[in-house]
């Protein structure tokens, strides 16, 4: 029988819950990293076991770990004793080291000033389809990074940051990060990615060149709706047999594209908001896509206090409450952009976490859900593994 | 020997307990103190001070003796009794937020 993972990133440190897959009863570990922010985890698909996390503290800046089995020990990449010497027989420790390519300009700041590029931490790390040693990190402010060395050391793909519309990129209020990248799996050197508050952007080279693929988003708060970058989106999502079709939680909207971001159609019809942060698709049903609808960008909790999972089957426009087992009275948490997601058995298993600490999962694709755990720190980002 | 004491998630991440000792030659300063620190504890590297530039970061705070020492020039001697290794120096997470 299968087993499940799920990694749960807080403000206070990472949390690994696992269960059978009958997904009736979780083991917690944790906290990892006990009062550290944790952006971010995600296993590696090739080798599950090997699993990168962002640790990031406004002390002591970021932190990169890495776990080689399944998240019992963790080391930051290369600090055995024979990998932290340089030529020069100097210590490396680059693991965290994050710098922009060349010189890193300026981007628009909430004033409409230019502002310098400045790091600040990692939002979310992506592992490499084919290669274990391979990931991406997306980081505030907006920049997309690589390792092919497991996380010893860290390059920028600055042909992202270094696009045109660079200068008119602008901190959402979360900070301007690069917060989601999509990986396309029938073809290596296509990629996606979003920006609070730049946009969409795609490449087909391999990270060189990009394009910003934002037609058909409108965002009346900005002083062109239509313009080619600046628009808050919050999430996009994909399923891995149709990589032309993603979704999109923006700022105010979900959105759908059947061609691989080229143009935008909104499908949020009857969603009692279609302000949200997290979207997501189901394993075995490519139209089947999951958001969580959130009062507006000032009120940042549920329509009436009352957390309700939308569910639709048709790739958008009709939409049905998935309600049994979640508070439906008195509830004021939000489920943030990163912290929503699915496991591969049959049925398909849901899960999302809030900032009120709570894990929910949902066994049988969202009919039903039960929290996992309930007293955790504001959760930042949920990942699941379904393992063999 | 010279004793540096941690703020306690940096201890936790270079996995050491109470203070950590170290050798270095004179004169010893921030600069020599820090590099030290770092050679010895590489996952330290861009916790205290800046992967590029070497400086400080903002929320870190260096004491000796007593005294704030944080805004002396990196290459400034420390007091005696940090070289003498009598008293520790501290490196501090700043108290900040509410």
């Amino acid at each position: 029988m299968s087993n499940i993972r799920v990694l749960v990133g807080t403000r206070k440190g990472a949390f690994i819950l696992t269960s059978d897959g009958a997904r009736k009863r979780w083991k917690v570990s944790g906290p990892h990293f006990a009062g550290w922010e944790i952006y971010h985890l995600k296993g590696s698909p090739v080798n599950p076991d090997r699993i990168y996390a962002s640790q990031t503290s406004g002390w002591f800046g970021q932190i990169i770990q890495r776990s080689d089995d399944g998240g019992k020990t963790w080391n930051t990449p290369g600090s055995s004793p024979e990998e932290l010497k340089s030529p020069d027989g100097m210590s490396k420790g680059e693991s965290n080291k994050f710098v922009y390519d060349g010189i890193p300009g300026t981007h628009q700041w909430y004033d409409g000033t230019q502002h310098p590029w400045e790091f600040k931490r990692v939002w979310h790390l992506e592992p490499s389809l084919h290669d274990p040693e391979h990931v991406y990190a997306g980081v505030e402010d907006a920049a997309l990074f690589e390792s092919r060395d497991g996380g010893k050391s860290w390059n920028e793909l600055s042909g992202l940051r270094k696009h045109d519309t660079g200068p008119k990129w602008q901190p959402g209020a979360g900070g301007m990060c690069l917060h989601t990248i999509l990986l396309d799996p029938q073809d290596r050197r296509r990629m996606f990615v979003a920006i609070s508050a730049a946009g969409t952007f795609r490449t087909d080279d391999g990270g060189k060149t990009w394009k910003p693929i934002n037609h058909g988003l409108h965002s009346q708060y900005m002083p062109d709706p239509n313009a080619e970058v600046g628009h808050c989106v919050h999430r996009i999502a994909m399923h891995p047999s149709r990589p032309t079709t993603l979704f999109m939680q923006k700022h105010w909207d979900v959105m759908r594209s059947d061609n691989a971001g080229d143009s935008w159609s909104e499908v949020s019809d009857n969603l009692p908001s279609d302000f949200g942060f997290p979207v997501d698709v189901h394993a075995h049903e490519p139209e089947t896509i999951y958001v969580v609808p959130i009062k507006s960008d000032s009120e940042h909790y549920p329509p009436k206090g009352r957390l309700r999972v939308y569910r639709s089957r048709t790739g958008g426009n009709e939409w049905e409450a998935l309600t049994k087992g979640l508070p439906q009275r008195n509830c004021y948490v939000n489920v943030l952009r990163d912290a929503m997601s699915v496991d591969s058995l049959d049925p398909c298993g849901v899960y999302f976490g809030t900032t009120g600490g709570q894990v929910y999962a949902s066994a049988n694709a969202g009919d039903n859900w039960k929290p996992i755990v309930r007293d955790l720190p504001w959760v930042l980002s949920v990942e699941v593994q379904t393992l063999p | 020997m010279i004793r540096v004491v941690l703020p306690p998630h940096l201890r936790t991440l270079a996995r050491v307990d109470g203070e950590v000792e170290l050798d270095v030659a004179a004169p010893v300063t921030q600069r020599s103190l820090l590099d030290a620190l770092e050679t010895r504890y590489p996952m330290l590297r861009g916790t205290m001070r800046d992967h590029v530039t070497q400086l400080r970061r903002p929320l870190v705070r260096f004491f000796a003796c007593g005294e704030d020492v944080s805004h002396e020039l990196p290459d400034a001697p420390l007091p005696g009794a940090i070289s003498k290794g009598s008293e520790p120096f501290l490196v501090i997470g700043a108290i900040a937020g509410g």
